[in-house]
This record gives structure tokens, C-alpha cells and sequence, in this order.
């Protein structure tokens, strides 16, 4: 059993950060959700105020460690150019395997995960986590007294909506694209049995 | 546990500039599709492309807001139904801007 650092790295940035910022806006959400319908809103110790806060800013900076190890680790090897004089459209599957994104566009049936999935993941997972940087200040900020500002409140739960939706698009693609066309190279890692 | 007594100005300084940063990203996203010269002055890093160039200006632009509109209303009462609406609608405009078919739709393509 073995894999690749590269294999390891897509899964950490998809798995452990995109994962787990989604989880963590999706509880945030229905925390938010749940909070219009309470007659007396409970306020929160101050070692209860300070999990809430730990909670948001965990949720923030699993957010900055997707989009930034996306875009600055993953998606370089996902971009990786063949070497000169090979035609895409005529180089077969084998030969492509190690460019994924000349892989998905070498046939038009599987072009639309670049051109429609890769386009709108890389960009809209940068607004899901600004989205939720804003969210997990003004939680912080405001704590409690949030329930003075019903309107910052509503502005919260929009955010934090769209925040989820986004989060949601990038993960699905992110997650689909892989399977289409994995991220593959490097060293490679043995864990157990026998070695190719 | 001591409830603080804010004004709504920080908040709306938060939210404000965070619809301008994803708007901004959003433009830049659509005009680096669009203009190969203007996505080409994007690439700051070349092993990210053009989305290097987008989101750092994307970053920075919402950065830049925060700091401003904190500095003008971080002790105010402002007019937070207007602030939202601003905000919803740069931020739907945003995650239009970055949806492929949605830029073609505007590029006639």
C-alpha cells in the first residue's frame, strides 16, 4: 500500500482543511438559524465565550489553509504543463495522467470539469472564506450583544449562507475533479506490503 | 459575563468590506477571462496563473475596506438597511462574476 506526497497534499487541502471549514460553517449555520427561534437568548460564560470564539477562528484559518494550499501547492501540479511537441488532444489517457488539467481537456466529455469546475472552485472558495473571516470577527466582537443588531444578525446568516453554498461548490468539484483526474506524483510514500 | 455595548459601525465595516473584496475578486476573475494581456499582468506567481494576481487584489481590496470604512465607522451608528443591501447585492454579484457561463453570458460567447 503506497502513495504519492502529492496524492497526500490534495488530500490534506481537501480532506482536513475544505472538509472540515465546511463542517464548521454548516454548525455555524444551523447555531445561527437555531438562534431566531429561542425566546430567551442564553448568553455564554466567559470560558463559553472564549470555546465560541476558538470554534470561529479555527473556522477561519481551516478556510485560509484550504484556499491557500490550493492555490499555492495543489493547483500548481494541477496546472503542470506537458513537455513541448505533445498534442493534447492526440497524447491518450496514459500520457496525461501526470497533467490533469491537459487530461480533463483532451476529451469533451470530461473538458466541463476544467472549464466549468476548476474556473468556478478556485475563485468562489476566496469568497466562502473572506465570507467567514467577516463572520467569525463580528461573532467575536460583538458576542452577545450581537442580539442589540438584529439586522447585523440577518447580514451574518446571508453571509454565512452564501459562505456554506460557495464552501460547498468548491468541496463538490474539488472532490469530483480529483476523482476524474487525480493529482499523482512524486515521492512516493509505502506504507505496508509489498513495494511495485 | 459583562455584555459589551456596541455600535453597529464595526459590524458594518466588516460586512461592507467584505461584499467590495469578493466584488473585486469577482471583476478580476471576469476581466482575466476576458483580456488575455490584463490576465497575463495577473500572474504573479506563475505556478498559480492568473488566479495568484486575482485573489491577492481580491485580498488586499477587501483589506484595504475594512481598514477605511473601520477607520470612518468604527464608533458610529450608520445606516446598516442600506449597508446590507450594498452588501447582498456585491456579493450575489460576486459569486455571478465567478461562474463560468454566467462571464460567457457576458461576453457573448
Amino acid at each position: 500500500m503506497e502513495f504519492t506526497l502529492r496524492a497526500l497534499v490534495t488530500e490534506l487541502h481537501g480532506i482536513l482543511f475544505g472538509t472540515f471549514f465546511l463542517l464548521a460553517i454548516y454548525g455555524l449555520l444551523i447555531e445561527l438559524y437555531r438562534t431566531f427561534f429561542v425566546k430567551q437568548p442564553a448568553m455564554l460564560t466567559d470560558k463559553g465565550q472564549g470555546i465560541q470564539n476558538l470554534y470561529l477562528i479555527w473556522m477561519a484559518v481551516l478556510g485560509w489553509a484550504a484556499v491557500f494550499s490550493g492555490a499555492y501547492i495543489v493547483y500548481p501540479w494541477y496546472r503542470a504543463v506537458p513537455p513541448a511537441g505533445i498534442n493534447i488532444h492526440a497524447a491518450g489517457a496514459t500520457n496525461l495522467l501526470a497533467y490533469p488539467r491537459y487530461f480533463l481537456l483532451s476529451s469533451v466529455t470530461t473538458a466541463e470539469w476544467h472549464n466549468l469546475g476548476m474556473e468556478w472552485k478556485e475563485h468562489i472558495a476566496f469568497i466562502a472564506v473572506i465570507a467567514a473571516t467577516m463572520l467569525a470577527y463580528v461573532l467575536i466582537e460583538y458576542g452577545h450583544s450581537i442580539y442589540q443588531h438584529p439586522q447585523v444578525r440577518t447580514a451574518v446568516v446571508v453571509f454565512a449562507s452564501v459562505a456554506f453554498i460557495s464552501a460547498g461548490i468548491a468541496g463538490l468539484f474539488g472532490a469530483m475533479i480529483n476523482k476524474e483526474a487525480p493529482v499523482q506524483g512524486g515521492t512516493t510514500i509505502h506504507l505496508m506490503g509489498a513495494a511495485k | 459575563m459583562s455584555e459589551k455595548t456596541l455600535t453597529n459601525g464595526p459590524a458594518a465595516a466588516a460586512i461592507l468590506s467584505s461584499a467590495i473584496g469578493c466584488f473585486i475578486l469577482g471583476v478580476l476573475t471576469f476581466w482575466a477571462d476576458v483580456s488575455k494581456p490584463f490576465g497575463k499582468l495577473l500572474n504573479f506567481y506563475n505556478p498559480t496563473g492568473p488566479l495568484s494576481g486575482v485573489t491577492t487584489l481580491g485580498i488586499a481590496a477587501w483589506l484595504t475596506a475594512w481598514i477605511i470604512l473601520a477607520a470612518l465607522w468604527g464608533k458610529k451608528t450608520v445606516a446598516i438597511a442600506k449597508v446590507n443591501v450594498t452588501a447582498y447585492v456585491l456579493l450575489g454579484l460576486s459569486v455571478l462574476l465567478s461562474f463560468p457561463p454566467f462571464a460567457d453570458l457576458l461576453m457573448g460567447k
